[in-house]
């Protein structure tokens, strides 16, 4: 095929453009999330006490560290929709939610005798949180590599691995609010664990349906 | 810019767009080639493969923002993938489409490398309607009334055609 010949069928070809791909993606992490919390609130629902859950500060974090990491990545995915965008230094948001993590478990040992951290740690629900959390996040997470197709990312592999942390972060959010487990030593393990698995399955789903 | 006039739908304005930036697409292709040591005859692929992402992804081009820099990273990603298809690991220098439009003249009847198989690997209906659009020039009614199928379902076909050319590409990757 000659490449004038190309050409005149690229002309000929007046499919309709797809929309674009920032409105695409509004409308996926909109409707992930809503779709997500209703059925977490229909299977789930949040805590019987979250009353006086909320008055405490760990319990508060959770929330804390869930939305930074969500807000930090639905922000990074808008940023590589199109090819020539070069993520840089905007990467480093990636590490803004394992810092406030981090910070809380040094204030978490340094206020609770040693003798707590181990059950602390290990908690009451960590099998709970690990198909809790990944399996909310099967929602936002098809929404969103669906919106993606539309874009064209430099990196396909790093762009589904975005959108796994994205919705792994939605879905723990919704986890939080059911979840007893409140110390920071139980979050920054098991949490990390769940989305972690999300963002593995995101990056494979990444490299096979958005390549272009 | 004649690709916002070609997104409002003018066909002779995409046509003259297409035709304007694939001078500069093959140059920047065949300079990657060469830093290589490979043969610029394979430049045609990336040309072709890089025209059908342009033509599949248009809606990723935002169109507050020059379209230079869009198309050379369309360009760069399609020359990486040609270049992992045959096995090599590369780094490639981002580089300014400006830089490079002054580009020598491709010779006459330039064929890509795998594109006489890409033909063959559309189904029947597929290849025939490019055929006549595309090699032979016919339009879409007359396409129409030859193959006894509605307008609407050249277009369709026409479509499906597009994709699969791209996806050839794709496939051939792994």
């Amino acid at each position: 095929m000659r490449t004038d010949d190309l050409i005149e069928a690229l002309v000929q070809d007046r499919a309709a453009v797809a929309g674009k791909p920032r409105a695409a993606l509004s409308v996926a992490v909109t409707s992930g999330a809503l779709i997500a919390a209703i059925l977490f609130l229909t299977v789930l629902g949040y805590r019987p006490d979250i009353a006086t859950a909320a008055e405490t500060y760990r319990f508060l974090f959770k929330f804390v560290f869930t939305l930074t990491l969500a807000a930090t990545m639905i922000w990074l995915i808008f940023t590589i929709v199109r090819p020539e965008a070069v993520p840089g230094l905007r990467l480093l948001a990636l590490a803004a939610a394992p810092v406030l993590i981090i910070l809380a478990v040094v204030a978490e040992l340094s206020v609770m005798p040693s003798s707590t951290w181990m059950p602390r740690l290990i908690g009451k629900n960590w099998w709970f949180c690990l198909t809790v959390i990944p399996s909310l996040a099967i929602v936002p997470l098809a929404a969103l590599l669906t919106a993606l197709r539309r874009a064209a990312p430099a990196d396909p592999g790093l762009a589904g691995a975005l959108a796994g942390l994205a919705s792994g972060a939605i879905a723990a959010t919704l986890y939080a609010s059911h979840c007893t487990d409140d110390s920071p030593l139980f979050v920054i393990t098991w949490y990390s664990i769940a989305i972690g698995l999300v963002t593995i399955v995101g990056y494979f789903a990444g490299r096979r349906w958005l390549a272009w | 810019m004649l690709m916002r006039a070609a997104t409002a739908g003018d066909e002779a304005a995409y046509r003259t767009f297409l035709k304007a930036v694939t001078p500069a697409i093959r140059s920047l292709a065949r300079r990657n080639l060469a830093r290589y040591g490979l043969s610029a005859g394979d430049a045609e692929d990336v040309v072709q493969d890089t025209l059908l992402a342009i033509h599949l992804k248009r809606q990723t081009w935002d169109s507050d923002r020059p379209i230079g820099p869009w198309i050379s990273a369309i360009t760069r990603n399609k020359f990486i993938d040609q270049m992992r298809r045959r096995g090599h690991r590369i780094q490639v220098p981002i580089e300014d489409l400006a830089e490079v439009l002054a580009a020598e003249e491709p010779p006459a009847g330039l064929d890509g490398h795998d594109i006489s198989r890409m033909l063959e690997s559309l189904n029947e209906k597929q290849r025939n309607v490019v055929r006549a659009l595309a090699v032979e020039g016919a339009s879409v009614r007359q396409t129409a009334e030859r193959l006894n199928m509605t307008e609407g379902a050249i277009r369709v076909t026409l479509h499906r055609a597009v994709k699969t050319l791209s996806a050839i590409y794709r496939e051939s990757d792994k």
